[in-house]
């Protein structure tokens, strides 16, 4: 379990983040959502350790992360897909991979062929350049990449951005039978908070920078006063 | 084939590619540096001089060591010297990376450039304390008389073979170091990706350490191999000036993201060194190295082999 307390991030005089607190359940999605500037990638970065928070606790079943570098927050089981995939480009698919499972908990052939199963694209390029995949085949890089690596968390950051609609419902639902089969804690960054909402079990709703909402999805799905103030939907 | 090979083209390109692979090198060693942490090394040659004093200088000492009791003494012949003197090149590379370079990361880009310069006449000025001004000639490890063929002079001796093969032997190791290896694929993810790369587990400082370190034990493979040329080329403090300089236009012609195309560069620019100076005048080498420095910059602003970078604005 992630448990997150009175987390507070600055960028000088802007503060990104107010006295953030929730719990991120093991096995389960917790979909973060709110508008632009909210800080929802400002929460995932400071969970990741490449944000200082200024203040607050952030731990993962007990241990303190804050503190700690991103390098070693990732061996202590974090993964975390950034926005815009961080996929390396220069490098073959199979060399990501390679890379996302140096420091992982399985032998790399083992971590290959979960990942080829999960992703069989990936299996087809494995020796493309990353640089040459679609838009799609890249978020699926991404995770395979992370998940190689066999974490225990996986922060997600805008994982249907500049997808199809009908690639996101595709990724929504491999999301949703990742956290079920691997028991992994999912936190979901997402602009398109239906789709978040359908896949998760818990709900954040952060508006610039504070917690507007945490409870399940279905309460705040249905929360129109909710939708209509923070989420900007329209009934 | 005797009178080919002893032709004067031949000859001219034997000579020129024996005195391209120390171009070759340090430009490699240029781009190791430039790739895993974007910062020019105008120290890089002056450092490889140090690592070779400090290696070559041993040479003919012998050393007793007492080992309960039992006396053993090590007699250092020219391979251990380069040994030591690769040693030192490695050790000084992780030494500047930790106390010089570190503290440079995130500053404006005019920091690491001074610092540099600085460096590199602090550390001829400690050489010449050390050592003396006076250049110190080092024994070849292999014949450098030329071939004969036929009655005709090769222009190619045992030691000029040694310095190819030793360049491409180093050429060979890194670049399989780099394609094949765990360590080479998490150095290069953290020259081109840094912060995805911590993300992934890798210790990105220890990595870029790790390049300096590489980086440096090239330059002093090419500075014991420049040196090992008899009379030639004397161990002096500012013996790698001039091969830096043109070392610096051969990476910046090959492409400065491009190993290969550092190694290329600069044994070309030895060919042509040689060409030039055979039918024209050494007086124009120069000259043509910077015309074609600035026609490539005009072209192909990343290098010949360079691929070319986009950056968002």
């Amino acid at each position: 379990m992630i448990r997150i307390a009175g987390l507070s991030v600055s960028y000088g005089a802007v503060q990104a983040l107010r006295d953030v607190t929730f719990d991120a359940p093991s096995g389960t999605v917790t979909a973060v959502i709110g508008a632009n500037g909210a800080g929802k990638t400002t929460l995932l970065r400071s969970i990741s350790g490449t944000v200082r928070p200024v203040a607050g606790e952030i731990d993962l079943d007990g241990t303190r992360l804050i503190g700690k570098r991103p390098e070693n927050i990732a061996r202590l089981g974090v993964g975390h897909v950034p926005e815009g995939r961080g996929v390396i480009e220069e490098f073959t698919v199979e060399e990501n991979l390679r890379l996302g499972a140096l420091h992982g908990k399985q032998k790399l052939q083992a971590g290959l062929d979960d990942q080829f199963d999960l992703f069989p694209v990936l299996g087809e390029r494995r020796r493309q350049a990353a640089g040459t995949l679609s838009g799609g085949e890249r978020q699926m890089l991404a995770m395979a990449r992370a998940l190689i690596a066999k974490p225990s968390v996986l922060l997600l950051d805008e994982p249907s951005l500049g997808l199809a609609p009908i690639v996101t419902a595709d990724l929504m639902r491999t999301i949703k039978e990742l956290c079920e089969d691997r028991k992994l804690t999912v936190i979901l960054v997402e602009q398109d908070a239906m789709s978040a909402l359908r896949v998760s079990e818990r709900a954040v709703v952060l508006h610039v920078g504070r917690v507007a909402a945490d409870d399940r999805s279905e309460v705040v799905a249905a929360d129109e006063n909710l939708k209509h103030y923070y989420l900007g939907m329209t009934q | 084939m005797d009178a080919f090979l002893t032709s004067r083209p031949i000859g001219d390109l034997l000579s020129g590619i024996v005195g391209g692979t120390v171009i070759g090198l340090v430009a490699l060693s240029l781009v190791l540096i430039w790739r895993a942490t974007h910062i020019l090394n105008f120290a890089q040659g002056a450092m490889a001089m140090f690592a070779t004093y400090i290696g070559m200088t041993r040479l003919q000492h012998r050393l007793t060591v007492n080992v309960i009791g039992i006396h053993f003494t090590v007699h250092f012949n020219y391979w251990w010297c380069v040994a030591i003197s690769i040693l030192a090149g490695l050790a000084i590379g992780g030494i500047t990376e930790r106390v010089l370079v570190r503290p440079l990361y995130g500053k404006p880009e005019i920091n690491p450039i001074v610092v540099m310069v600085g460096y590199l006449a602090l550390l001829e000025a400690l050489a010449g304390a050390i050592w003396g001004t006076i250049p110190i000639t080092i024994q070849t490890p292999f014949s450098f008389i030329d071939w004969q063929l036929g009655g005709k002079t090769v222009l190619l001796s045992p030691n000029d073979v040694y310095r190819v093969v030793a360049t491409l032997v180093v050429a060979i190791v890194i670049a399989l170091l780099f394609r094949f290896t765990n360590l080479g694929l998490q150095l290069r993810a953290s020259a081109v990706a840094p912060e995805v790369s911590r993300l992934l587990g890798v210790r990105v400082g220890r990595m870029l350490t790790i390049g300096w370190i590489l980086a440096s034990g090239v330059g002093a493979v090419a500075a014991v191999i420049l040196t090992s040329s008899s009379f030639q080329q004397p161990l002096q403090p500012p013996v790698m000036e001039a091969p830096f300089a043109i070392a610096f236009i051969a990476a910046a012609i090959g492409g400065l993201e491009s190993p290969t195309g550092a190694l290329v560069a600069g044994i070309a620019f030895g060919v042509m060194e040689q060409f030039v100076t055979d039918y024209l005048n050494s007086n124009y080498v120069l000259l043509i190295a910077l015309g074609a420095l600035i026609l490539v910059l005009m072209i192909r602003p990343q290098g010949l082999f360079s691929k070319r970078v986009v950056r968002r604005v």
